[in-house]
């Protein structure tokens, strides 16, 4: 068991029932049936075999774990190299874990090109896990960027009316952050002469070049994320792609940024990070305030949660960079907690759009009337939305706001204003939504949620709650890889000041 | 027993919340109301042990919950007298209240949702109140505010109750901001957010070295006193957002909208207390503050006045009892501010009583009056259904404070709210004296709202129409027996209880021993806090003072809507300016929704439009996309299939740059 290459038989599982969906090659309602139970199961067995990853995850280690190694590119040393720790492990998990829901969710919603659209999900399941595996740049960077083409293809081919100009926004934003990361892989390894991730982590690159690499990698990782100003890819990303299309990119293509911050910026680019702290604050309460205000004038309920999630986003940044225990710790936990709860209101307007096709919020209203089993799993994920305590998004808000309150009382101000902000905008997308009366004719037969719909919706509402109450699974997960981070960090800071007071 | 406590209303909603149309409505009112009488019962049992059995408190951890690095909080129940005294409010009002609603919602299609938030309700005041962390009282604290949201809202086809119950949510998350400033200020100073931690470190803290910065705020390098004032009056900010204090209130009144027996439980008796209760577990943090306390006596004695102001002009029957609601909280907090804990809890425990009678003997009138809740359209009502009469009589004498000063004869009223007058008469901040006087008036003010209420609801000739009147009826006794058991308790909660709460006679140096052996180490008293020894040595007139305004608002009150009824219209004509200052409320909705609410939107669409559409998008990536569509628009038709193949080669040729310069850079 141990020996078994259990990373690789996760990431490479979804590709295998890609291949299997490629050869149906008929396109006859029972061939797209079959299609479907193909996606699903292989994603259903895709998350069960993780979650031996999970079982035979140490947690007392803080290093890396389940290690492959295998030469891949002899002459540039690069190695198929894979691997989890306490901050990848947990994003692999929930990466496989929300692909079952996208597929149920596509069950009926999708209904032209089935086969290219299970396989694209597929593709981006396995590019997805290999992001948070590889302990390689190079192969890292190869998921990362690959994983650009299917959610590009997923947006553009079975989007929205607008999915084109979306599309090519999103690949164009993404691109172009990319590419200075790449310049700085180049320049790592020009410097370093590796590209083994633990190898770089313990290497010290010299502090002015830190800088420029850092900011290399921000760009990329600040359009990924996304922060502002380089967020309005997002609203349009979102509107226009079909709902798991918005579960994904929410769900975990949003995490990429976050996960990039604490596997390069921190680690290997501990002095940047410091010098550059105010600056990512200062763009992270920007990105609170702004986006909160933004979202509570919209009047389509996806750009809403979209502009929500950019402002969540800067709590995950500002806890970060606050480098501090509360505030890395809160911030992992705050993207595995949004990643399940943006997850499930893209999910919940997903509902609501497949009975009436439009996104309008003013097309809704009353919907509690014939819809309460609806109302109810909307309420908890708006609750969970605001950080209710109790929840799951409270535990990782809190705490990277206590994080930000260590490190910057100023930034802790403005950002706590965010609290009252979210309410704002979410209770008053609930209320047009969904209370009121139903006197709008088109909604006047429209039907609570089915079976299929439960079965995507429930289990989400027990997690958030469970996370809420007891999140000391992921902590315990979390705790000895993120205490080695900031150990490692400190020392670098620590050494850099003594070195200048010398 | 404490877990059957505080469980128990919790499995309460879940039953009635997740199978409620399975059971169906009678069942989940039954289950709900019998689990919550059931949990009341325990909460006296428990609370019997404090007050003449001598328990010592206790703390019962149930759950680990937020653990990351030195930062530690658990589930956890600690129950000291104050918990006590905070249970059995809780629970008994919250039973009754339940009961009283099997006959007031009998018509209502959705009782066992609405019976499912209330026990959700309780349950996060329970949370809230045996909290043993900052944490956790969090928790609680935000619950009852879903709680609150959602009962405001339980009519939901009701626009009103819709804004009113976003408003009570959005206004609380603004107290709720500098709660949880406050909390991480206290993880600062402390390392801990448990009570035990804090509770323990607190008066070292203040013993510490006076120029040793301990935090950082915005700047400025805080010493410890300046640093726990700072906590401090964070922490009230949160106080004043939940309690509806001045500035923070305007929810408050708002909330009326929702069903009356939530009024009485969470917008009167519990939910509304809960700031008072902060302060007073807080008293170790506070009484270290001065300007802290001075603040929150200003605060306290300002609401306390501003709000009766509104009270005497009000003509929803609820909305009175509201704004009275508000001011009675006023009182209590200026008499946190001189460190008069005992009285404010003692307030706060006998105001439990008497403003749920009067909410759910309201509750009554309007079920009797098909609805109505315009006094306007009220009137005559004493003969029709005569036992509310005599409750809402009992409730309102409880709330003036009818007693005769200087013996132990009078409602629970009279001795809690003396009790705190003459606090602040002989209390030691800045704004002691004006809170003595603001409450002096408000005093006033409260027996002329208070009795206006009772005559223009029972008293003189009916004005409802014919039809309404000829359907007058006395409520069931479902109803009525909630009304009772409150009744007796606004009568002799004050009389049985007030030696141990607030003491009967401290001697200088030596308190009354009822008083410390019943609180023990629950409200804590700085060294210099000598307000218990002093305010039973006040002058007469001070001590007659309440009664003389009691007596003249009651007077007043008779002349104006008894005697010469025309006299109120006449005044309002001669004033308008001022009626209508207060009609309006002090315009603060207006002001609010000028200086906040419309900037705010104005600002989210300038920012959304302006920011993001012209001056983000105009310049990135619109105007490159735009010239990049230009070129392929001129090339090829813009296909699906062709965006795949474009997408694909990018890819390539970024593949191929890698491998290239990587071989380019290792030879």
């Amino acid at each position: 068991m141990a020996d078994l290459p259990i990373l690789s038989i996760v990431t490479f599982l979804p590709l295998v029932g890609a291949l299997i969906t490629f050869l149906i090659w008929e396109d006859s309602e029972v061939a797209r049936r079959n299609v479907r139970f193909v996606a699903l199961f292989t994603t259903v067995v895709t998350f069960l075999v993780s979650l031996g990853i999970w079982y035979n995850f140490d947690n007392s280690q803080s290093g890396f774990q389940m290690v492959e190694k295998v030469a891949w590119i002899r002459e540039g040393d690069i190695s198929y190299h894979m691997g989890v720790d306490g901050i990848s492990m947990l994003f692999v998990i929930l990466t496989t874990f929300l692909m079952p829901f996208c597929i149920l969710a596509s069950w009926d919603s999708v209904q032209n090109r089935v086969r290219e659209y299970m396989i694209a999900f597929l593709l981006l399941e396995t590019l997805m896990i290999g992001v948070f595996c590889a302990l390689d740049i190079v192969l890292f960077y190869v998921f990362f960027e690959a994983g650009l083409i299917p959610m590009f293809l997923i947006i553009g081919v079975w989007g929205g009316a607008r999915r084109v100009y979306a599309s090519m926004k999103f690949f164009l934003y993404t691109l172009l952050g990319s590419v200075l990361m790449l310049l700085a892989i180049m320049a790592m390894y020009w410097q370093a002469g590796t590209t083994d991730i633990p190898t770089l982590m313990a290497y010290k690159f010299p502090a002015e070049m830190q800088t420029w690499l850092w900011v290399a990698f921000f760009a990329s990782f600040a359009v990924k994320m996304p922060m502002w100003p380089v967020h309005t890819w997002l609203p349009d990303a979102h509107v226009e792609a079909p709902t798991a299309g918005s579960v994904i990119l929410a769900g975990i293509l949003l995490k990429m940024g976050g996960y990039g911050f604490l596997r390069f910026s921190l680690p290997m680019f501990p002095l940047a990070s410091a010098e550059m702290q105010t600056f990512v604050f200062v763009l992270s309460v920007i990105a609170i305030v702004y986006t909160s205000l933004v979202a509570l004038m919209q009047e389509d309920i996806k750009k809403l949660i979209a502009y929500s999630s950019v402002a969540h986003m800067g709590y995950v940044t500002m806890g970060i960079f606050a480098a501090n225990t509360q505030g890395i710790q809160g911030g992992i936990f705050q993207m595995l907690a949004h990643g399940l709860v943006s997850g499930a209101l893209f999910l919940c307007v997903g509902v609501v759009y497949d009975r009436m096709h439009t996104r309008e919020i003013a097309a809704y209203g009353g919907l509690v009337n014939n819809m309460p089993k609806y109302a109810v799993a909307f309420l908890i994920f708006t609750m969970a939305n605001v950080g209710l305590p109790g929840t799951a998004g409270f535990v990782g808000e809190f705490l990277t706001l206590l994080g930000a309150f260590r490190a910057n009382t100023w930034v802790a101000l403005v950002a706590t204003l965010g609290v009252i902000l979210s309410a704002a905008y979410a209770l008053w997308l609930y209320r047009r939504v969904v209370f009121g009366t139903l006197d709008k004719e088109a909604l006047k037969s429209i039907l609570d949620l089915n079976t299929r719909e439960k079965w995507i919706l429930y289990p989400l509402i027990v997690l958030v709650i469970f996370f809420g109450v007891y999140p000391s699974p992921v902590f315990d997960v979390t705790q000895a890889s993120v205490d080695a981070l900031i150990t490692n960090y400190q020392a670098a800071v620590d050494g850099a000041v003594q070195a200048a007071s010398k | 027993m404490l877990h059957l406590i505080v469980f128990l209303p919790l499995i309460g909603f879940l039953i009635a919340g997740l199978f409620g149309k399975q059971i169906g409505d009678k069942a989940s009112e039954y289950v709900t109301s019998g689990l919550l009488i059931a949990a009341a019962l325990f909460s006296w049992v428990n609370f019997f042990g404090f007050w003449q059995g001598g328990a010592e408190a206790f703390t019962i951890p149930v759950l680990k919950w937020i653990e990351v690095g030195n930062f530690s909080v658990d589930w956890a129940f600690r129950v000291d007298t104050l918990t006590a005294v905070m249970l059995i409010v809780v629970n008994t009002v919250s039973a009754l209240v339940h009961v009283y609603s099997i006959g007031y919602m009998s018509h209502d299609p959705h009782r066992p949702r609405f019976f499912a938030y209330l026990s959700l309700f309780t349950f996060a005041m329970l949370m809230l109140v045996t909290s043993d962390n900052l944490i956790q009282m969090f928790f609680g604290w935000e619950g009852v505010g879903l709680a609150s949201y959602l009962l405001i809202g339980f009519w939901y086809k009701k626009p009103s109750a819709n804004a009113a119950a976003m408003k009570a949510f959005v206004v609380n998350r603004v107290g709720d901001f500098g709660f949880a400033l406050g909390i991480f200020g206290v993880f600062v100073l402390f390392d801990s957010v448990n009570f035990d931690v804090i509770f323990a470190n607190a008066s070292g803290l203040a013993g510490a070295a006076d120029d040793k910065v301990v935090l950082n705020f915005l700047g400025h390098q805080l010493q410890q006193s300046s640093a726990i004032t700072v906590v401090a009056l964070l922490l009230f900010m949160g106080a004043m957002g939940k309690s509806a204090q001045f500035l923070l209130h305007t929810w408050l009144p708002d909330a009326m909208e929702g069903p009356t027996p939530v009024s009485a439980l969470i917008h009167a008796a519990t939910m509304v207390t809960a700031g008072v209760f902060l302060v007073a577990r807080m008293s170790p943090i506070f009484e270290l503050s001065h300007t802290a306390l001075t603040f929150i006596t200003f605060i306290g004695a300002t609401t306390a006045f501003f709000a009766a102001t509104v009270g005497l002009v009000q003509n929803d029957i609820k909305r009175v009892i509201a704004y009275s609601t508000c001011s009675q909280l006023g009182y209590m907090f200026a008499a946190l501010g001189v460190g008069a804990y005992g009285a404010a809890t003692f307030h706060l425990f006998t105001h439990a009583f008497f403003k749920a009678l009067l909410f759910l003997g309201a509750g009554s009138v309007i079920h009797a009056v098909s609805d109505e809740q315009d006094m306007r359209n009220m009137g005559g009502l004493r003969k029709h259904i005569p036992r509310t009469y005599w409750m809402m009589v009992i409730g309102t004498v409880a709330l003036t404070g009818l007693g005769i000063p200087g013996t132990v004869i009078g409602t629970a009223g009279f001795f809690s709210k003396d009790a705190i007058i003459e606090s602040l008469y002989v209390g030691q901040n800045a704004f002691a004296g004006y809170a003595f006087w603001m409450t002096v008036v408000a005093a006033f003010f409260t027996s002329f709202y208070s009795w206006r209420l009772i005559f223009m609801t029972f008293h003189g000739k009916p004005r409802a129409s014919a039809d309404v009147m000829s359907h007058v009826h006395e409520s069931p006794n479902v109803m009525l027996v909630p009304l009772y058991v409150l009744a007796v308790g606004a009568l002799f909660a004050g009389v049985l209880f007030y030696a141990n709460f607030i003491g009967a006679h401290h001697e200088p140096g030596q308190l009354d021993n009822h008083y410390t052996e019943f609180w023990k180490s629950a409200l804590y008293l700085g060294a210099d806090n000598k307000i218990l020894e002093q305010f039973h040595n006040v002058p007469k007139l001070v001590k007659w003072s309440p009664f003389i305004m009691m007596a003249s608002g009651f007077v007043l009150a008779y002349i104006f809507y008894i005697r010469s009824t025309g006299l109120p219209a006449e005044l309002a004509r001669q004033h308008p300016g001022l009626y209508q200052f207060l009609l309006n409320k002090w315009y603060f909705d207006e002001l609010y929704d000028r200086i906040f609410v419309r900037p705010a939107m104005w600002l989210g669409r300038f920012l959304w439009k302006e920011g993001d559409g012209r001056v983000i998008d105009g310049m990135g990536p619109n105007g490159i996309s735009a010239r990049i569509m230009d070129v392929t628009r001129g090339a090829v038709k813009l296909q699906s299939g062709y965006l795949y193949h474009y997408a694909f080669a990018m890819l390539i040729g970024i593949a191929a740059l890698v491998t290239y310069t990587m071989f380019a850079g290792a030879h």
